[in-house]
């Protein structure tokens, strides 16, 4: 076995145990030991991708000395390498671009434990995307759950602190759920290795018995992990965590933390219960609706929103409508452009955050929509990224978004029966979009009165000032334009993973 | 032989002690044991009880203007009614559902496969352990556990996040006064400590026994650890936070956990791997039923001990008093 195809499980481990050992370190030297375990595992997965990329098939790592169906196992294809890349690019830039606000709301002598639960949210999210069995990856929902707890309310006010507490409250709903169904498909299967099952499914639709179960089991299992990714109706934690919680624990939240049980989700679908029983199920069929209802409605919530952190959390929820709805159309096209959709939002969602805390540093830290008048000029850079941001998430050709809304078009022209509804809810949705982003955009670019300034006193902030948090929106902005250019490789890379998957 | 004792002496002997306790002449407990009674509640007069209880039941009123707000009450009570359903619907759907899984212990149930069949014939050649359970889950199925362990380090890190209270020094450190509640405890209460001194250390022997005996009987890591823990918790109860922190504090749990959680990477990452590229691992797995056998699983088990008695000492303190 090449030395290569270590590097998945050397990644989990490495983060697993960067945790604990960041918990005796200072904050500083936990920061640093965070930003190069996140380096060296992104440098691992870009390697690991390559070596898949060549092979051209995926692989099965054994976790120990026994093989697939008595021990633990965990399965690399070119999808997972691409997901673990990516998301420790963008967590590598989200950590980079708040370490201001980290340094300014965190206490002090909890600063390290921040980055305990940063370590084990990475190794949990890897632990997610190349487990190859349920659960493991329910141990490591656990650990998830958990960490994005801590993250929301490590700033600690009364907000955060409620905050995090109906985000625990849905989220271990979700878990519960979730858990429940495991048990149901174990019962029915005897297995909980992701191929076994798939076989025994098989045998069991062929038999024709356990049809209710098995039906039960489904719909457990996708709305418990549509509860922890805030799938619209189910949402109602999701904007004061983001809103209220520290810049980069919302960064990681929004792009990374949903992303990772939709990513549970897909591979549950494709390849514990397989694609064709799930499509006869008609369970994607309220995964759909639902998705519809999120992109409308969470555009909604977003234009009646005056707290542009909050706004931008409620954005959260049309996207991860978006991705539903990709889902729910029930073909690989369809699920593609939702990968897709997970690569662009994580991207341009993260890249919001970030800009939105430099627009509101240079406007007396007030999140307030009517104070950010003019913040475009007072920090260019962010108000640069800024639009960037809100033009990916609209869907102007050049950026990111426009690559997953065609994607997602024309996935809907396969479809017969739901073609409608998906364009008509797109062209809704675009507009939506257009009107509370594009509004923001006129806002800050809107020149306010010195006298005003003077009152406020605003003072503009300078990319020196800002270092870091102006090389993570550079990165972004580069990210954004990447994925916005130069999709084909990428949607080519998608394609193949897809292939490789089930 | 009997001999005739003065009075004096009499009333230092247990058996005229006993007699006076018998006849309820005397309390042994007065002057020997420490009986603080609960503080008594402030006194309110009539006028502030009635204030008390009118700002209470008008509280809902004031703040939702619930007479006037339709809307609101129209909401509270769907919102009531429709969790109330969904609840039923739950629970009636689950019940048709499970109606409908196997039966229970029949032989050809789906989950009594080669899988089970391979743990219970062979668990004990290939793990060298005598309880199966154990070697399921501290050898097939390692990294479940392994990422379990660390389920439980990371909510003591959460706790500690929530409710440690470092005082004022550092950066934006936080002004929490909490009034320390452990004045409505008696300070030495010689029943506790009494039965504390015999029954910790039986506790944590026993404690340590299950956690060595986890590959050759029921018991194990998680188990073990518990009992320790509880020891500990008992220990505090009756001594104070002052006498635990001679052996125990907050750097040692740190200390204790990071090596623990270490050590217990660092095997799992040797057999992981030899078992991945097919190298023979080089740790014997000894004689069955031997103490020393089994591999890694009995520094697993110490590991997970460790980490589990740890954890639940260290959420207590923090609930108890936010550190220690």
């Amino acid at each position: 076995m090449a030395l290569v195809q270590n590097f998945p499980f050397i990644s989990i481990i490495l983060s697993l145990a960067a945790g604990p050992v960041s918990s005796v370190l200072g904050a500083k030297k936990a920061k640093w030991l965070n930003l190069l375990v996140i380096t060296v595992i992104g440098a691992m997965s870009a390697a690991v991708l390559a070596f898949v990329v060549g092979t051209g098939e995926s692989y099965v790592y054994t976790m120990g000395h026994f093989p697939a169906p008595w021990g633990n196992e965990i399965r690399v294809g070119v999808l997972e390498a691409l997901m673990a890349l990516f998301f420790c690019v963008v967590m590598l830039l989200c950590m980079l671009g708040g370490s201001r606000e980290r340094f300014l709301e965190l206490e002090e002598s909890k600063e390290n434990l921040y980055y305990v639960l940063v370590n084990l949210l990475l190794s949990s999210l890897l632990a997610l995307i190349y487990t190859n069995d349920l659960f493991t990856a329910y141990v490591f929902v656990e650990i998830n759950t958990i960490s994005a707890c801590g993250l929301i309310m490590i700033k600690q006010n009364g907000r955060t602190i409620e905050a995090a507490t109906r985000y625990m409250i849905m989220s271990l709903l979700g878990s519960g759920l979730f858990l429940l169904g495991i048990c149901f498909l174990y019962d029915l299967t005897g297995h909980l290795l992701m191929s076994n099952i798939q076989e025994q499914v098989r045998a069991i639709k062929a038999a024709g018995t356990y049809h209710l179960p098995l039906l039960v089991c489904v719909c457990l299992m996708s709305v418990g992990l549509a509860i922890k990714s805030a799938l619209y109706p189910f949402h109602a934690w999701l904007p004061d965590a983001y809103g209220y919680s520290t810049l980069s624990s919302a960064a990681i939240l929004s792009s990374l933390v949903s992303k990772g049980y939709v990513f549970l989700l897909i591979k549950i679908f494709f390849r514990v219960i397989g694609f064709g029983i799930i499509d006869d199920s008609k369970v994607i069929d309220v995964l759909f609706a639902f998705g519809i209802a999120g992109m409308i409605m969470g555009s909604v919530d977003a234009i009646r929103e005056d707290d542009v952190r909050r706004m931008i959390a409620y954005s959260s929820v049309a996207q991860i409508g978006y991705i539903y709805v990709g889902l729910g159309l029930g073909t690989t096209t369809g699920v593609i452009a939702s990968l897709y959709h997970i690569l662009s939002h994580a991207a341009t969602k993260a890249l919001l955050f970030v800009a939105v805390s430099g627009l509101t540093d240079a406007s007396g830290d007030s999140t307030d929509f009517f104070d950010l008048t003019g913040a475009g000029y007072r920090n260019r850079l962010a108000g640069v990224a800024f639009t960037v941001g809100s033009f990916s998430m609209v869907g102007i050709p050049l950026f990111a978004g426009f690559i997953s809304k065609y994607l997602f078009a024309r996935a809907a022209i396969w479809s017969d029966s739901k073609m409608l509804v998906t364009l008509v809810a797109l062209a809704v949705s675009t507009i939506l979009n257009a009107v509370y982003f594009m509004k923001t955009v006129i806002r800050i670019y809107t020149p306010e009165h010195p006298a005003v300034l003077k009152k406020k006193k605003f003072r503009a902030v300078t990319v020196s000032d800002q270092p870091a948090k102006s090389a993570a929106m550079v990165c972004f902005i580069i990210l954004n334009l990447i994925l916005g250019l130069s999709s084909e490789p990428i949607v080519h890379l998608l394609e193949r993973g897809m292939n490789m998957f089930a | 032989m009997s001999r005739k004792i003065s009075e004096e002496q009499y009333r230092k002997t247990r058996s005229y002690r006993l007699a006076r306790w018998l006849d309820g002449t005397k309390d042994p407990y007065v002057g020997e044991v420490e009986m603080r009674p609960q503080p008594v509640p402030k006194e309110e007069n009539w006028r502030q009880r009635e204030l008390r209880r009118k700002e209470k039941r008008d509280m809902l009123t004031h703040v939702y203007d619930i007479e006037r707000n339709r809307e609101l009450k129209a909401f509270r009570i769907a919102y009531q009614a429709v969790s109330v359903a969904f609840c039923l619907f739950l629970v009636l759907m689950l019940l048709i559902a499970v109606s409908y899984l196997p039966t229970i212990g029949h032989p050809e149930n789906p989950a009594n496969n080669e899988v089970s069949a391979r743990y219970i014939e062979n668990g004990l050649q290939e793990t060298g352990s005598v309880n199966i359970v154990t070697g399921m889950i501290l050898d097939y199925r390692a990294f479940d556990t392994l990422g379990e362990s660390h389920v439980l380090f990371i909510a003591t890190c959460t706790v500690l996040i929530l409710l440690r209270l470092d005082g004022k020094k550092g950066r934006n450190a936080r002004d929490v006064r909490v009034e320390d509640d452990s004045a409505h405890e008696p300070e030495n209460d010689a029943v506790l400590q009494l039965v504390a001194r015999i029954l910790v250390p039986p506790i944590i022997i026993f404690g340590i026994y299950v956690i060595l005996g986890g590959h050759l009987g029921p018991g194990g890591g998680f188990s073990g650890g518990a009992i320790i823990g509880a020891g500990l918790i008992l220990f505090v109860n009756a001594f104070g936070f002052e006498k635990t922190e001679r052996f125990f504090r907050a750097s040692t749990y740190k200390k204790l956990s990071v090596t623990a959680l270490g050590c217990y990477s660092l095997s799992k990452c040797y057999s992981f791997y030899t078992g991945a590229n097919h190298i023979e691992s080089v740790i014997p797995l000894g004689t069955p039923g031997a103490i020393l056998s089994s591999g890694l699983i009995l520094i697993l088990n110490i590991c997970v001990g460790i980490v589990v008695a740890g954890t639940m000492y260290t959420f207590y303190a923090m609930f108890r008093k936010g550190g220690y």
